[in-house]
Protein backbone atom coordinates (compact mmCIF):
# COMPACT_ATOMS: atom_id res chain seq x y z
CA UNK A 1 0.00 0.00 0.00
CA UNK A 2 2.66 2.30 1.10
CA UNK A 3 4.35 2.04 -2.47
CA UNK A 4 1.07 2.82 -4.36
CA UNK A 5 0.90 5.58 -1.91
CA UNK A 6 4.23 7.05 -2.94
CA UNK A 7 3.88 6.22 -6.71
CA UNK A 8 0.58 7.97 -7.04
CA UNK A 9 2.07 10.95 -4.96
CA UNK A 10 5.16 11.04 -6.60
CA UNK A 11 3.18 10.89 -10.17
CA UNK A 12 0.34 13.27 -9.91
CA UNK A 13 -0.15 15.36 -6.37
CA UNK A 14 3.59 16.18 -5.66
CA UNK A 15 4.72 16.09 -9.97
CA UNK A 16 8.59 16.67 -10.17
CA UNK A 17 7.85 19.17 -12.49
CA UNK A 18 4.88 21.34 -11.71
CA UNK A 19 4.75 20.99 -8.41
CA UNK A 20 8.07 20.57 -7.10
CA UNK A 21 9.66 22.61 -9.62
CA UNK A 22 12.58 20.19 -10.36
CA UNK A 23 14.14 19.67 -13.79
CA UNK A 24 12.75 23.07 -15.40
CA UNK A 25 15.74 23.08 -17.48
CA UNK A 26 14.87 19.72 -19.78
CA UNK A 27 11.22 20.67 -19.10
CA UNK A 28 11.87 23.73 -21.20
CA UNK A 29 14.38 22.66 -23.17
CA UNK A 30 14.00 19.15 -24.66
CA UNK A 31 10.06 19.40 -24.94
CA UNK A 32 9.64 20.82 -28.78
CA UNK A 33 8.78 16.99 -29.87
CA UNK A 34 7.19 13.98 -28.29
CA UNK A 35 10.01 11.53 -29.93
CA UNK A 36 12.32 13.85 -27.70
CA UNK A 37 10.63 13.96 -25.06
CA UNK A 38 10.51 10.62 -24.93
CA UNK A 39 13.97 9.85 -25.33
CA UNK A 40 15.06 12.35 -22.21
CA UNK A 41 12.57 10.75 -19.48
CA UNK A 42 13.96 7.14 -20.89
CA UNK A 43 17.80 8.44 -19.30
CA UNK A 44 16.45 10.66 -16.46
CA UNK A 45 14.18 7.06 -15.71
CA UNK A 46 17.58 5.35 -16.09
CA UNK A 47 19.72 7.34 -14.58
CA UNK A 48 17.39 8.54 -11.45
CA UNK A 49 17.01 5.11 -10.42
CA UNK A 50 20.78 3.84 -10.72
CA UNK A 51 21.80 7.18 -8.70
CA UNK A 52 19.53 6.92 -5.92
CA UNK A 53 20.46 3.45 -5.21
CA UNK A 54 23.88 4.51 -4.76
CA UNK A 55 23.78 7.60 -3.04
CA UNK A 56 21.78 6.27 -0.33
CA UNK A 57 23.83 2.95 -0.07
CA UNK A 58 26.62 5.65 0.26
CA UNK A 59 24.76 7.95 2.84
CA UNK A 60 24.14 4.60 5.21
CA UNK A 61 27.14 3.28 5.03
CA UNK A 62 29.44 5.60 4.45
CA UNK A 63 28.82 9.18 5.24
CA UNK A 64 26.24 8.80 8.40
CA UNK A 65 28.84 6.24 10.16
CA UNK A 66 31.51 8.44 10.08
CA UNK A 67 29.37 11.59 10.39
CA UNK A 68 30.37 13.36 7.65
CA UNK A 69 27.02 14.45 6.59
CA UNK A 70 28.47 17.70 5.56
CA UNK A 71 30.01 16.20 2.69
CA UNK A 72 26.95 15.11 1.39
CA UNK A 73 26.50 17.74 -1.48
CA UNK A 74 29.96 17.22 -2.90
CA UNK A 75 29.96 13.27 -2.67
CA UNK A 76 26.20 13.02 -4.38
CA UNK A 77 27.45 15.35 -7.27
CA UNK A 78 30.98 13.43 -7.57
CA UNK A 79 28.55 9.75 -7.58
CA UNK A 80 26.23 11.44 -10.40
CA UNK A 81 28.72 13.03 -12.56
CA UNK A 82 30.27 9.46 -12.79
CA UNK A 83 27.84 7.50 -12.62
CA UNK A 84 26.61 9.32 -15.70
CA UNK A 85 29.85 8.73 -17.72
CA UNK A 86 29.91 5.09 -16.90
CA UNK A 87 26.76 4.21 -17.88
CA UNK A 88 27.23 6.07 -21.51
CA UNK A 89 30.00 4.18 -21.53
CA UNK A 90 28.57 0.91 -20.10
CA UNK A 91 25.23 1.67 -22.53
CA UNK A 92 27.48 2.02 -25.68
CA UNK A 93 29.17 -1.12 -25.63
CA UNK A 94 26.39 -3.75 -24.13
CA UNK A 95 23.45 -2.12 -25.90
CA UNK A 96 24.00 0.60 -28.84
CA UNK A 97 20.48 0.67 -29.79
CA UNK A 98 19.86 2.36 -26.59
CA UNK A 99 22.48 4.04 -26.64
CA UNK A 100 21.33 5.67 -29.63
CA UNK A 101 18.01 6.79 -28.21
CA UNK A 102 19.81 7.77 -25.03
CA UNK A 103 22.93 8.59 -25.73
CA UNK A 104 22.39 12.55 -26.77
CA UNK A 105 21.13 13.30 -23.65
CA UNK A 106 22.88 11.45 -20.84
CA UNK A 107 25.75 14.19 -21.00
CA UNK A 108 22.34 16.67 -20.26
CA UNK A 109 21.41 14.85 -16.98
CA UNK A 110 24.40 15.17 -14.81
CA UNK A 111 23.04 19.33 -14.70
CA UNK A 112 19.44 17.87 -14.65
CA UNK A 113 18.40 19.16 -10.60
CA UNK A 114 15.65 16.23 -10.61
CA UNK A 115 18.49 13.61 -10.16
CA UNK A 116 20.11 15.23 -7.10
CA UNK A 117 16.92 16.69 -5.82
CA UNK A 118 15.07 12.43 -5.58
CA UNK A 119 18.85 11.58 -4.21
CA UNK A 120 18.59 14.30 -1.40
CA UNK A 121 14.89 14.05 -1.10
CA UNK A 122 14.41 10.21 -0.44
CA UNK A 123 17.48 10.93 2.70
CA UNK A 124 14.98 13.86 4.02
CA UNK A 125 11.86 11.84 3.77
CA UNK A 126 13.34 8.80 5.48
CA UNK A 127 12.75 6.06 3.28
CA UNK A 128 14.46 2.61 3.43
CA UNK A 129 16.48 1.56 0.52
CA UNK A 130 13.13 -0.12 -1.55
CA UNK A 131 10.41 2.53 -1.43
CA UNK A 132 13.51 5.17 -2.44
CA UNK A 133 14.11 3.37 -5.18
CA UNK A 134 9.78 3.57 -5.59
CA UNK A 135 10.28 7.27 -4.87
CA UNK A 136 12.94 7.60 -7.64
CA UNK A 137 10.86 5.43 -10.25
CA UNK A 138 7.36 6.99 -9.78
CA UNK A 139 9.45 10.89 -9.89
CA UNK A 140 10.40 9.96 -13.26
CA UNK A 141 7.49 8.72 -14.45
CA UNK A 142 6.17 12.22 -13.49
CA UNK A 143 8.91 13.72 -14.88
CA UNK A 144 8.36 11.81 -18.08
CA UNK A 145 4.42 12.27 -18.08
CA UNK A 146 4.63 16.30 -17.60
CA UNK A 147 7.32 16.86 -20.17
CA UNK A 148 5.13 14.70 -22.74
CA UNK A 149 2.38 16.25 -22.44
CA UNK A 150 4.00 19.35 -22.18
CA UNK A 151 5.81 18.07 -25.72
CA UNK A 152 2.32 17.55 -26.96
CA UNK A 153 1.32 20.64 -26.37
CA UNK A 154 3.67 22.57 -27.94
CA UNK A 155 3.99 20.63 -31.20
CA UNK A 156 -0.19 21.86 -31.51
CA UNK A 157 1.30 24.99 -30.41
CA UNK A 158 4.09 25.44 -33.06
CA UNK A 159 1.49 26.49 -35.68
CA UNK A 160 -0.11 29.21 -33.84
CA UNK A 161 0.52 32.75 -34.10
CA UNK A 162 1.73 34.35 -31.23
CA UNK A 163 2.50 38.04 -30.23
CA UNK A 164 5.73 38.82 -31.17
CA UNK A 165 6.90 39.41 -27.31
CA UNK A 166 5.21 35.86 -26.02
CA UNK A 167 7.43 33.91 -28.45
CA UNK A 168 9.42 31.23 -26.82
CA UNK A 169 9.81 30.82 -23.61
CA UNK A 170 7.06 33.68 -21.96
CA UNK A 171 4.33 31.32 -24.18
CA UNK A 172 5.56 28.32 -23.23
CA UNK A 173 5.69 29.14 -19.45
CA UNK A 174 2.07 30.38 -19.67
CA UNK A 175 1.56 26.76 -21.20
CA UNK A 176 3.20 25.11 -18.07
CA UNK A 177 0.91 27.19 -15.36
CA UNK A 178 -2.24 26.13 -17.04
CA UNK A 179 -0.81 22.55 -17.12
CA UNK A 180 0.46 23.15 -13.43
CA UNK A 181 -3.13 24.25 -12.51
CA UNK A 182 -4.46 21.46 -14.01
CA UNK A 183 -2.65 19.14 -11.82
CA UNK A 184 -3.54 21.05 -8.66
CA UNK A 185 -6.75 19.08 -8.96
CA UNK A 186 -4.85 16.13 -7.68
CA UNK A 187 -3.89 17.85 -4.83
CA UNK A 188 -5.13 16.48 -1.45
CA UNK A 189 -5.69 12.72 -3.14
CA UNK A 190 -2.74 11.32 -0.68
CA UNK A 191 -2.65 12.27 2.64
CA UNK B 1 51.76 29.85 -16.77
CA UNK B 2 50.95 27.28 -19.90
CA UNK B 3 47.78 25.38 -18.73
CA UNK B 4 49.08 21.98 -17.64
CA UNK B 5 48.50 19.04 -20.08
CA UNK B 6 46.16 16.26 -20.04
CA UNK B 7 48.05 13.23 -18.66
CA UNK B 8 46.20 10.63 -16.64
CA UNK B 9 49.24 11.80 -14.04
CA UNK B 10 48.42 15.40 -13.82
CA UNK B 11 44.10 14.37 -14.04
CA UNK B 12 44.64 11.80 -11.06
CA UNK B 13 46.98 14.40 -9.05
CA UNK B 14 44.74 17.73 -9.59
CA UNK B 15 41.71 15.85 -9.08
CA UNK B 16 42.19 14.76 -6.01
CA UNK B 17 44.64 17.47 -3.95
CA UNK B 18 41.72 19.97 -5.35
CA UNK B 19 39.05 16.97 -3.32
CA UNK B 20 41.08 16.81 -0.72
CA UNK B 21 41.41 20.64 0.24
CA UNK B 22 37.54 21.02 -0.71
CA UNK B 23 36.95 18.26 1.96
CA UNK B 24 39.56 20.01 4.21
CA UNK B 25 37.63 23.58 3.87
CA UNK B 26 34.44 21.85 4.19
CA UNK B 27 35.98 20.01 7.83
CA UNK B 28 36.70 23.43 9.30
CA UNK B 29 33.35 25.28 8.21
CA UNK B 30 31.54 21.95 10.04
CA UNK B 31 33.47 22.57 12.95
CA UNK B 32 33.01 26.25 12.81
CA UNK B 33 28.96 25.93 12.30
CA UNK B 34 28.54 22.85 14.51
CA UNK B 35 27.92 24.44 17.85
CA UNK B 36 25.75 27.83 16.10
CA UNK B 37 23.81 25.17 14.50
CA UNK B 38 23.21 22.57 18.09
CA UNK B 39 22.62 26.06 19.83
CA UNK B 40 19.49 27.36 17.06
CA UNK B 41 17.88 23.80 16.82
CA UNK B 42 17.36 24.00 20.56
CA UNK B 43 16.75 28.04 21.09
CA UNK B 44 13.84 27.17 18.22
CA UNK B 45 12.24 24.14 20.57
CA UNK B 46 12.67 26.04 23.44
CA UNK B 47 11.49 29.16 22.27
CA UNK B 48 7.89 27.18 20.81
CA UNK B 49 7.99 26.06 24.40
CA UNK B 50 8.15 29.23 26.22
CA UNK B 51 5.83 30.83 23.67
CA UNK B 52 2.59 28.97 24.29
CA UNK B 53 3.17 28.56 28.21
CA UNK B 54 0.80 30.59 30.68
CA UNK B 55 3.49 32.68 33.46
CA UNK B 56 6.41 30.26 34.13
CA UNK B 57 9.73 30.39 36.26
CA UNK B 58 11.62 27.45 34.86
CA UNK B 59 10.72 24.32 32.57
CA UNK B 60 11.54 20.33 33.13
CA UNK B 61 14.10 20.85 29.65
CA UNK B 62 13.44 17.11 29.52
CA UNK B 63 10.34 15.81 27.86
CA UNK B 64 7.78 13.28 29.08
CA UNK B 65 7.15 11.15 26.19
CA UNK B 66 3.99 9.98 25.46
CA UNK B 67 3.36 7.03 22.93
CA UNK B 68 0.17 6.79 21.59
CA UNK B 69 1.02 4.05 18.77
CA UNK B 70 1.25 6.42 16.21
CA UNK B 71 3.27 9.06 17.06
CA UNK B 72 5.46 10.45 20.17
CA UNK B 73 4.08 13.43 21.96
CA UNK B 74 6.48 15.36 24.09
CA UNK B 75 5.23 17.03 27.29
CA UNK B 76 7.44 19.55 29.12
CA UNK B 77 6.30 20.58 32.64
CA UNK B 78 6.67 24.09 33.75
CA UNK B 79 6.68 25.33 37.43
CA UNK B 80 6.72 28.56 39.60
CA UNK B 81 9.04 29.97 41.89
CA UNK B 82 8.49 27.39 44.75
CA UNK B 83 8.21 24.51 42.71
CA UNK B 84 4.41 24.65 42.07
CA UNK B 85 3.51 23.09 38.85
CA UNK B 86 1.54 25.97 36.56
CA UNK B 87 0.94 23.81 32.91
CA UNK B 88 2.71 22.29 29.97
CA UNK B 89 3.37 22.33 26.82
CA UNK B 90 3.16 19.77 24.50
CA UNK B 91 3.92 18.92 21.12
CA UNK B 92 2.00 17.34 18.73
CA UNK B 93 1.34 15.99 15.35
CA UNK B 94 -1.03 14.94 12.97
CA UNK B 95 -0.44 12.66 9.75
CA UNK B 96 -3.82 13.62 8.10
CA UNK B 97 -3.26 17.06 6.83
CA UNK B 98 -3.93 18.22 3.26
CA UNK B 99 -0.76 18.06 2.26
CA UNK B 100 0.75 16.01 5.21
CA UNK B 101 2.37 16.20 8.88
CA UNK B 102 1.46 19.01 10.72
CA UNK B 103 3.06 19.20 13.95
CA UNK B 104 2.09 22.13 16.91
CA UNK B 105 3.38 23.30 20.46
CA UNK B 106 0.40 23.26 22.22
CA UNK B 107 0.29 25.12 25.78
CA UNK B 108 -1.94 24.02 28.71
CA UNK B 109 -2.26 26.01 32.27
CA UNK B 110 -2.54 23.66 35.63
CA UNK B 111 -6.33 24.02 34.78
CA UNK B 112 -6.05 22.55 31.62
CA UNK B 113 -7.06 25.70 29.52
CA UNK B 114 -5.54 25.98 26.68
CA UNK B 115 -3.08 29.21 26.96
CA UNK B 116 -1.66 29.49 22.85
CA UNK B 117 -0.12 27.35 20.34
CA UNK B 118 2.35 27.45 17.86
CA UNK B 119 2.95 26.02 14.44
CA UNK B 120 6.17 23.88 14.24
CA UNK B 121 6.09 22.31 10.79
CA UNK B 122 2.96 22.05 8.20
CA UNK B 123 3.30 22.09 4.77
CA UNK B 124 -0.64 22.97 4.07
CA UNK B 125 -1.74 25.12 0.95
CA UNK B 126 -0.42 28.62 1.31
CA UNK B 127 -3.35 30.99 1.75
CA UNK B 128 -5.54 28.33 2.45
CA UNK B 129 -4.59 25.46 5.45
CA UNK B 130 -1.51 27.43 5.37
CA UNK B 131 -3.88 30.13 7.50
CA UNK B 132 -3.78 27.84 10.34
CA UNK B 133 -0.63 29.61 11.79
CA UNK B 134 -3.08 32.07 13.09
CA UNK B 135 -6.46 31.14 12.50
CA UNK B 136 -7.24 29.43 15.69
CA UNK B 137 -5.66 32.40 17.58
CA UNK B 138 -7.89 35.02 16.37
CA UNK B 139 -10.84 36.26 18.32
CA UNK B 140 -13.65 36.56 15.82
CA UNK B 141 -16.85 34.33 15.61
CA UNK B 142 -15.83 30.60 16.84
CA UNK B 143 -12.34 30.77 15.59
CA UNK B 144 -10.08 30.87 18.73
CA UNK B 145 -9.17 28.24 20.80
CA UNK B 146 -7.41 30.06 23.54
CA UNK B 147 -8.65 30.01 27.13
CA UNK B 148 -10.61 26.86 26.13
CA UNK B 149 -10.66 23.66 28.09
CA UNK B 150 -10.42 20.22 26.13
CA UNK B 151 -12.33 18.91 29.07
CA UNK B 152 -15.28 20.91 28.66
CA UNK B 153 -15.17 22.21 25.24
CA UNK B 154 -15.73 20.39 22.03
CA UNK B 155 -12.62 21.25 20.49
CA UNK B 156 -13.67 20.14 16.82
CA UNK B 157 -14.97 21.63 13.74
CA UNK B 158 -18.58 23.24 13.57
CA UNK B 159 -19.05 20.31 10.86
CA UNK B 160 -18.48 17.63 12.82
CA UNK B 161 -20.43 18.69 15.63
CA UNK B 162 -17.77 20.66 17.71
CA UNK B 163 -17.56 24.46 18.32
CA UNK B 164 -14.90 25.28 16.41
CA UNK B 165 -15.15 27.02 12.91
CA UNK B 166 -12.71 25.30 10.27
CA UNK B 167 -10.60 27.64 8.55
CA UNK B 168 -12.18 28.74 5.31
CA UNK B 169 -12.09 26.39 2.41
CA UNK B 170 -9.38 24.21 4.33
CA UNK B 171 -11.81 21.57 6.20
CA UNK B 172 -9.22 18.73 6.54
CA UNK B 173 -6.45 21.09 7.24
CA UNK B 174 -8.52 22.21 10.28
CA UNK B 175 -9.94 18.77 11.44
CA UNK B 176 -5.64 17.81 11.67
CA UNK B 177 -5.18 20.59 13.81
CA UNK B 178 -7.98 20.35 16.48
CA UNK B 179 -6.89 16.37 16.33
CA UNK B 180 -3.38 17.24 16.93
CA UNK B 181 -4.61 19.57 19.76
CA UNK B 182 -7.23 17.49 20.95
CA UNK B 183 -4.19 14.70 21.52
CA UNK B 184 -1.71 17.44 23.02
CA UNK B 185 -4.55 17.41 26.11
CA UNK B 186 -4.97 13.97 25.98
CA UNK B 187 -1.11 13.39 27.08
CA UNK B 188 -1.06 16.32 28.98
CA UNK B 189 -3.94 14.97 31.32
CA UNK B 190 -1.50 12.08 31.49
CA UNK B 191 1.02 13.72 32.88
CA UNK B 192 -1.10 16.17 35.49
CA UNK B 193 -2.75 15.65 38.80
CA UNK B 194 -5.72 17.61 37.63
CA UNK B 195 -8.92 16.23 38.22
CA UNK B 196 -11.03 16.69 34.85
CA UNK B 197 -8.57 14.42 33.18
CA UNK B 198 -9.77 10.97 34.71
CA UNK B 199 -11.84 10.00 32.07
CA UNK B 200 -9.60 10.88 29.71
CA UNK B 201 -7.12 8.90 27.92
CA UNK B 202 -4.67 9.03 24.85
CA UNK B 203 -6.58 8.35 21.76
CA UNK C 1 36.90 52.01 -12.07
CA UNK C 2 37.16 52.45 -15.65
CA UNK C 3 34.63 51.70 -18.17
CA UNK C 4 35.16 47.99 -19.26
CA UNK C 5 35.32 47.08 -15.46
CA UNK C 6 31.48 48.62 -15.26
CA UNK C 7 30.68 46.47 -18.29
CA UNK C 8 31.14 43.47 -17.27
CA UNK C 9 28.83 44.15 -14.28
CA UNK C 10 26.28 45.48 -16.43
CA UNK C 11 26.71 42.48 -18.90
CA UNK C 12 25.12 40.08 -15.78
CA UNK C 13 22.58 42.91 -14.34
CA UNK C 14 21.86 43.77 -18.27
CA UNK C 15 22.06 42.06 -21.75
CA UNK C 16 23.15 38.72 -20.23
CA UNK C 17 20.37 38.81 -17.26
CA UNK C 18 20.60 35.13 -16.57
CA UNK C 19 16.71 34.98 -15.92
CA UNK C 20 15.53 37.25 -18.56
CA UNK C 21 17.79 36.96 -21.46
CA UNK C 22 19.61 33.68 -20.82
CA UNK C 23 16.79 31.71 -19.04
CA UNK C 24 18.94 29.95 -17.12
CA UNK C 25 18.48 28.61 -13.14
CA UNK C 26 14.90 27.84 -13.87
CA UNK C 27 14.23 25.54 -10.98
CA UNK C 28 15.18 28.08 -8.13
CA UNK C 29 13.98 31.08 -9.88
CA UNK C 30 10.46 29.41 -9.49
CA UNK C 31 10.34 27.47 -6.37
CA UNK C 32 11.78 30.18 -3.77
CA UNK C 33 10.04 33.68 -5.20
CA UNK C 34 6.28 32.82 -3.38
CA UNK C 35 7.91 35.99 -1.69
CA UNK C 36 9.98 38.86 -2.09
CA UNK C 37 12.48 37.95 0.93
CA UNK C 38 12.53 34.21 -0.17
CA UNK C 39 13.38 35.12 -3.74
CA UNK C 40 15.87 38.05 -2.40
CA UNK C 41 17.87 35.38 -0.26
CA UNK C 42 18.01 32.40 -2.81
CA UNK C 43 19.73 34.98 -5.01
CA UNK C 44 22.17 36.31 -2.74
CA UNK C 45 23.27 32.82 -1.68
CA UNK C 46 23.69 32.19 -5.41
CA UNK C 47 25.63 35.43 -5.67
CA UNK C 48 28.23 34.48 -2.95
CA UNK C 49 28.44 30.99 -4.70
CA UNK C 50 29.49 32.55 -7.70
CA UNK C 51 31.74 34.84 -6.86
CA UNK C 52 33.58 32.32 -5.12
CA UNK C 53 33.20 29.90 -7.74
CA UNK C 54 34.57 32.07 -10.66
CA UNK C 55 37.34 33.51 -8.19
CA UNK C 56 38.39 30.19 -7.01
CA UNK C 57 38.46 28.73 -11.08
CA UNK C 58 40.25 32.15 -12.44
CA UNK C 59 42.64 31.32 -9.75
CA UNK C 60 43.20 27.42 -10.71
CA UNK C 61 42.41 27.62 -14.55
CA UNK C 62 45.79 27.24 -15.51
CA UNK C 63 46.66 23.79 -13.14
CA UNK C 64 43.30 22.08 -14.01
CA UNK C 65 44.11 19.74 -17.02
CA UNK C 66 41.43 20.30 -19.65
CA UNK C 67 40.14 16.90 -19.97
CA UNK C 68 39.10 16.83 -15.55
CA UNK C 69 37.96 20.52 -15.93
CA UNK C 70 34.11 19.80 -15.57
CA UNK C 71 34.86 17.70 -12.35
CA UNK C 72 37.03 20.04 -10.68
CA UNK C 73 34.96 22.74 -11.53
CA UNK C 74 32.11 21.00 -9.76
CA UNK C 75 33.55 20.28 -6.94
CA UNK C 76 34.80 23.69 -6.79
CA UNK C 77 31.33 24.79 -6.87
CA UNK C 78 29.98 21.99 -4.28
CA UNK C 79 32.50 23.38 -1.79
CA UNK C 80 31.09 26.75 -1.71
CA UNK C 81 27.78 25.77 -1.50
CA UNK C 82 28.02 23.41 1.25
CA UNK C 83 29.63 26.38 2.92
CA UNK C 84 26.61 28.89 2.08
CA UNK C 85 24.41 25.55 3.38
CA UNK C 86 25.88 25.24 6.86
CA UNK C 87 26.66 28.77 7.50
CA UNK C 88 22.71 29.74 6.89
CA UNK C 89 21.51 26.44 8.77
CA UNK C 90 23.52 27.88 11.63
CA UNK C 91 22.96 31.93 11.35
CA UNK C 92 19.63 31.91 9.32
CA UNK C 93 17.83 28.70 10.29
CA UNK C 94 14.17 30.00 9.13
CA UNK C 95 15.10 31.35 6.24
CA UNK C 96 17.41 27.52 5.19
CA UNK C 97 14.39 25.91 6.62
CA UNK C 98 12.41 27.69 3.83
CA UNK C 99 14.48 27.75 0.86
CA UNK C 100 15.51 23.77 1.96
CA UNK C 101 16.13 21.25 -1.03
CA UNK C 102 17.29 24.25 -3.12
CA UNK C 103 20.56 25.36 -1.22
CA UNK C 104 22.42 22.36 -1.87
CA UNK C 105 20.60 22.32 -5.68
CA UNK C 106 22.76 25.42 -6.08
CA UNK C 107 25.40 23.17 -7.54
CA UNK C 108 23.45 22.21 -10.46
CA UNK C 109 22.11 25.24 -10.90
CA UNK C 110 23.49 25.67 -14.90
CA UNK C 111 24.56 29.59 -14.44
CA UNK C 112 26.85 28.81 -11.85
CA UNK C 113 28.76 26.32 -14.12
CA UNK C 114 27.83 28.22 -17.32
CA UNK C 115 29.83 31.25 -15.82
CA UNK C 116 32.72 29.09 -14.68
CA UNK C 117 32.93 27.59 -18.24
CA UNK C 118 32.24 30.56 -20.18
CA UNK C 119 33.83 33.34 -18.40
CA UNK C 120 36.00 32.22 -15.13
CA UNK C 121 38.09 29.79 -17.52
CA UNK C 122 39.41 32.79 -19.59
CA UNK C 123 39.52 35.57 -17.49
CA UNK C 124 41.42 37.14 -14.58
CA UNK C 125 40.86 36.73 -10.93
CA UNK C 126 39.39 40.22 -10.47
CA UNK C 127 37.45 40.13 -13.76
CA UNK C 128 35.85 36.93 -12.90
CA UNK C 129 35.18 38.13 -9.54
CA UNK C 130 33.08 40.99 -10.96
CA UNK C 131 31.60 39.19 -13.56
CA UNK C 132 30.10 36.95 -10.51
CA UNK C 133 29.46 39.93 -9.28
CA UNK C 134 27.15 41.47 -12.15
CA UNK C 135 25.54 38.07 -12.71
CA UNK C 136 24.53 37.54 -9.15
CA UNK C 137 23.25 40.87 -9.18
CA UNK C 138 20.95 39.74 -11.98
CA UNK C 139 19.23 36.99 -10.58
CA UNK C 140 19.22 38.25 -7.19
CA UNK C 141 17.37 41.23 -9.25
CA UNK C 142 15.41 38.88 -11.15
CA UNK C 143 14.18 36.51 -8.04
CA UNK C 144 13.74 39.27 -5.91
CA UNK C 145 11.19 41.13 -8.33
CA UNK C 146 9.35 37.79 -9.43
CA UNK C 147 8.81 37.19 -5.86
CA UNK C 148 7.56 40.56 -4.99
CA UNK C 149 5.14 40.66 -8.03
CA UNK C 150 3.48 36.72 -7.15
CA UNK C 151 3.35 38.47 -3.37
CA UNK C 152 1.70 41.27 -4.19
CA UNK C 153 -1.21 39.56 -6.40
CA UNK C 154 -1.65 36.73 -4.06
CA UNK C 155 -1.48 38.39 -0.97
CA UNK C 156 -1.52 41.49 -1.31
CA UNK C 157 1.85 42.52 1.07
CA UNK C 158 5.12 43.52 -0.79
CA UNK C 159 8.14 42.71 1.50
CA UNK C 160 5.93 42.53 4.90
CA UNK C 161 4.14 45.47 3.84
CA UNK C 162 0.09 45.39 3.54
CA UNK C 163 -1.13 47.04 0.43
CA UNK C 164 -4.23 45.76 -0.31
CA UNK C 165 -6.50 43.35 2.32
CA UNK C 166 -5.54 40.02 1.14
CA UNK C 167 -8.72 38.49 0.43
CA UNK C 168 -8.58 40.90 -2.44
CA UNK C 169 -5.23 38.85 -3.55
CA UNK C 170 -5.25 36.23 -6.00
CA UNK C 171 -3.90 33.13 -4.46
CA UNK C 172 -3.09 31.30 -7.61
CA UNK C 173 0.04 33.43 -7.66
CA UNK C 174 1.35 32.17 -4.61
CA UNK C 175 0.63 28.57 -5.50
CA UNK C 176 2.78 26.34 -8.15
CA UNK C 177 0.57 27.61 -11.53
CA UNK C 178 1.49 31.64 -10.99
CA UNK C 179 4.99 30.67 -10.66
CA UNK C 180 5.26 29.96 -14.04
CA UNK C 181 2.19 32.54 -15.13
CA UNK C 182 3.98 35.44 -13.36
CA UNK C 183 7.46 34.90 -14.98
CA UNK C 184 6.41 33.84 -18.31
CA UNK C 185 4.77 37.62 -18.32
CA UNK C 186 7.56 38.74 -17.02
CA UNK C 187 9.62 37.96 -19.36
CA UNK C 188 7.77 39.02 -22.25
CA UNK C 189 7.83 42.46 -20.72
CA UNK C 190 11.41 41.89 -20.52
CA UNK C 191 11.66 41.21 -24.37
CA UNK C 192 9.28 43.92 -25.33
CA UNK C 193 11.16 46.77 -23.36
CA UNK C 194 14.50 45.18 -25.05
CA UNK C 195 13.10 45.83 -28.79
CA UNK C 196 11.69 49.53 -28.03
CA UNK C 197 15.13 50.40 -26.51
Amino acid sequence: MTYILIFISAVFVNNIVLSQFLGICPFLGVSKRIETALGMSGAVAFVMTIATIFTYIIQKSVLDPFHIGYLQTITYILIIAALVQLVEIILKKISPALYQALGVFLPLITTNCTILGVALLVIKKDFNLLESVVFAISTAVGFGLALILFAGIREQLSMVKVPKAMEGTPISLLTAGLLAMAFMGFAGIVK
Amino acid sequence: MKKLESNFKNMVLVLSSITLFAALALGSVYTLTKDPIAVSKMAKQQNAIKDVLPPFDHFDLKAIEVNDGVEILKVYKAYDKRNVFVGAAVESSSNNGFSGKISLMVGFDKAGAIVNYSVLEQKETPGLGAKMLNWFKTNNKNQSILGKNPATANLSVSKDGGEIDAITAATISSRAFLFAVRNAYAAYCQNSDNQRCDSIKVK
Amino acid sequence: MNNSKLKIILNGLVTENPTFVLILGMCPTLATTSSAINGMSMGLATLFVLVGSNMAIALLKNVIPDKVRIPAYVVVIATFVSIVEMTMQAYLPALYESLGIFIPLIVVNCIVLGRAEAFAAKNTVFDSFLDGLGIGLGFTFALTLLGAIRELLGTGKTLGMIVFPEHYGMLIFVLAPGAFIALGYLIAAFNRLKKTN
